[in-house]
This record gives C-alpha cells, sequence and structure tokens, in this order.
C-alpha cells in the first residue's frame, strides 16, 4: 500500500493503484478530459472491467447490482455529472447502504470558464451533506493514496458510498480552451 | 387512442397479456437461482406477489435502473442468470442502457419488459410506446439483436426459456392490460438489499 515509492507517482497512478490494492475491479466512466490518463491506464489494466455508460446514475445502478454480487466498483465522473445523480443516491444509494466510490474531476472552481460549471459545483457540496454521504476534497499528491485508502476500506466495512472530489490542485484541472 | 401502435412492428399483433400472470410464468420456470432484479412499482409489486424468493431485488425508488442493476450482477456473478423485470415507462427513462447491455453483451442477462402503454402508477398517462415508440426495435437499433415481442403467452414461455439458456442478452416485451399488482412491497430497503445479498451468497 502507500509507502514513500508512490511520493513520485502521478495522481492517476496511485489512483490505480490503491483501486487495486483494495480490490475494486469494476470501473464505470462518464468521460472527462481530466480524468482521462486514468481511464486510459484502466483500460490498459486487465485487473480492472472498465467501461463508459450513457449516464451517471445507469452507472451508480450497475455498481449498485455489482456490489450486491460481490464485486466492488468505482465512478468517475465530472461536476456536472454529479448533479444528475442525487435521485439515485436518495433512493438507492444511501437507503440501501450500497459503498459505491464515487470520484468526481472538479470542475467549476480555480479558473472555470464555463458558467454551467461552474454553478452546478456550487451544488454538489451541499447536496452531500444533505444526504449524509462522506466526501473528501482532495487537493494534495502526499495525502492522496491515504485518503484513498482508508476511505475505501471505511466504505466497505461501514456499507457507506464516499465521494472523491479531485481537486484541480491535485490534477491541474481543465484549462481555459485557447 | 386511435393511433395505437403504429410505430411499432409486430407490436399490433402481440396479445394483451396480465403482468402479474407473465410474472408467474418467469418464476415458475427459475430452477438455477436465478436473480431478478424487478424495477418500481408494479414491476416489483408483482414479483413481491408471486413469492419472496432470496434471490429478487425490489426497487423502491432510482426509476429506470432496473436492467443496470441486473448488469451489475450479471457483471459480478457470470455463472449465475440475472433477470430484469422493467416497466414501459421506466425503461424509457434510461434507454441508454441498452446501448450499454449490447456494448458488454452479457450472456447471462434477460431483460423483461411490461408495455402498458401508461405510467400506470402515476394515473395512467400514456407513455409514447401507447403511439409511436416501438421498444422492440428501440432495443434492435440499441445492439441487442435478440429482441421481440411476445405474441401470447405460449410464446412468452417460449422466449423466456429460450433466454434463460445463456443465450443474451435477451430483451422481451410484452403488451399488458392496466390491472393493478395484486400486491404491495413491504417498503424496507436495507431488508431487501440484505436478503438479496444473502440469496446471491454475497456478504453483506
Amino acid at each position: 500500500m502507500p509507502d514513500n515509492s508512490t511520493q513520485a507517482a502521478a495522481w492517476h497512478e496511485t489512483v490505480l493503484a490503491t483501486l487495486k490494492s483494495n480490490d475494486v475491479k469494476l470501473i464505470t466512466y462518464v468521460p472527462d478530459r481530466v480524468l482521462t490518463p486514468l481511464i486510459k491506464a484502466l483500460h490498459a489494466e486487465p485487473f480492472f472491467t472498465t467501461f463508459a455508460t450513457t449516464r451517471e446514475e445507469e452507472a451508480i445502478g450497475i455498481l449498485t447490482g455489482a456490489w450486491m454480487g460481490g464485486m466492488r466498483g468505482a465512478l468517475l465522473m465530472q461536476t456536472s455529472g454529479f448533479a444528475t445523480i442525487p435521485n439515485v443516491l436518495a433512493s438507492l444509494v444511501v437507503p440501501c447502504q450500497i459503498p459505491a466510490l464515487l470520484f468526481v474531476s472538479e470542475r467549476g472552481t480555480l479558473g472555470e470558464f464555463n458558467l454551467g460549471q461552474a454553478m452546478v459545483c456550487k451544488t454538489m457540496r451541499p447536496v452531500l451533506d444533505a444526504l449524509g454521504v462522506e466526501h473528501h476534497t482532495i487537493t494534495r499528491q502526499d495525502e492522496l493514496a491515504f485518503i484513498l485508502d482508508r476511505s475505501i476500506k471505511q466504505a466497505v466495512a461501514t456499507q457507506a458510498p464516499v465521494t472523491f472530489i479531485l481537486s484541480p490542485l491535485l490534477t491541474g484541472g481543465k484549462v481555459f480552451a485557447q | 387512442m386511435t393511433q395505437t401502435k403504429t410505430g411499432a412492428i409486430g407490436a399490433h399483433n402481440a396479445k394483451v397479456m396480465n403482468r402479474f400472470a407473465l410474472t408467474k410464468r418467469v418464476v415458475d420456470k427459475l430452477k438455477r437461482e436465478e436473480a431478478v432484479v424487478a424495477g418500481i412499482g408494479n414491476a416489483n409489486f408483482d414479483l413481491w406477489a408471486c413469492g419472496q424468493r432470496p434471490q429478487n431485488f425490489y426497487m423502491l425508488g432510482s426509476m429506470g435502473l432496473a436492467i443496470p442493476i441486473a448488469l451489475g450482477v450479471a457483471i459480478a456473478q457470470p455463472l449465475r442468470h440475472v433477470i430484469a423485470l422493467e416497466g414501459d415507462g421506466s425503461l424509457l427513462m434510461q434507454l441508454g442502457c441498452l446501448t450499454t447491455v449490447a456494448m458488454r453483451a452479457p450472456k447471462n442477462l434477460t431483460m423483461i419488459v411490461w408495455d402498458n402503454g401508461i405510467y400506470q402508477i402515476t394515473g395512467g398517462q400514456p407513455t409514447s410506446s401507447a403511439s409511436t415508440a416501438d421498444l422492440v426495435a428501440i432495443s434492435r437499433g440499441a445492439g441487442i439483436a435478440n429482441a421481440a415481442w411476445a405474441a401470447d403467452e405460449d410464446e412468452f414461455d417460449r422466449l423466456v426459456a429460450a433466454a434463460l439458456n445463456d443465450g443474451g442478452p435477451s430483451l422481451i416485451v410484452a403488451r399488458i392490460d392496466d390491472k393493478p399488482a395484486v400486491a404491495t412491497t413491504d417498503r424496507d430497503p436495507v431488508r431487501i438489499r440484505a436478503n438479496f445479498m444473502h440469496g446471491l451468497g454475497v456478504r453483506g
């Protein structure tokens, strides 16, 4: 698990390694530019079953079924995608106690150029707080493995979802189109 | 509704059947601890009414996700056959999932759609499948080659039996009447989920 050798790793290498070491095999995603290196690496690693879904809530249905069938899973999305899932969180994941692992590539802050993303970003943490869903905003590579590893273990042990908000401070974010 | 089923290929010949009676026909065929995921509302109420198998999952919310949930189970347990029971209105809410199922192509997944042409539980408002949308044609267009209307009960039986043979993914659409479900599922999501995991041999 996390050791000194991961200190120099890129953020997406740490995410992949931590998912693997926690036996999270099913990776669903709705594409995002910032997440692209992670998605590519996941596709290239046969340990994972990685595929895109048409909507984020569809992916959460798949993760829920997989968990009930004995397979751990994660969803990768961007901020605007998060805004499409409060219903499925409130009516499936939270009441059924599903440890869904939700990764959000954070848009809408620290240099956002799209008004829609900026507005929707403001709704994300209040929605998670209202639902009682734990969330961590990760800004530093040296904290990434610890937060992910401990939180994935906690999610499984306590049968509760968790959201990892990957800040532009960690990933570099998406820069204004020139 | 003078233009009923004008857009549907084959649907105009399909007999209008009853959801509870057809659900019973499905359950009676299950001999291998197949998982059944039933969508919100009448689809899961009638499954509940057929007897509470430990391998049944009853959705109390998240409209439209019976097929995605069933796909997740099918991925996690490739040796177990998984059946999704979904209504027309619910499927129309999440049509994209058909393209995902086609792309993943799980052999152990059967999707059964109850098409009564109405949002029955909310007051009987018409769905687009009552007039213009053909759910079988949509499914084929999404890449589910094995999609068919059930002309009557006998053909429904044949289609289900063939689908349970792990040649999927298969999708069967049955036209049904507007009779309400014959029972109502107990609303206890944690117990439903825990029973289902136990039924699948998974420690929750």
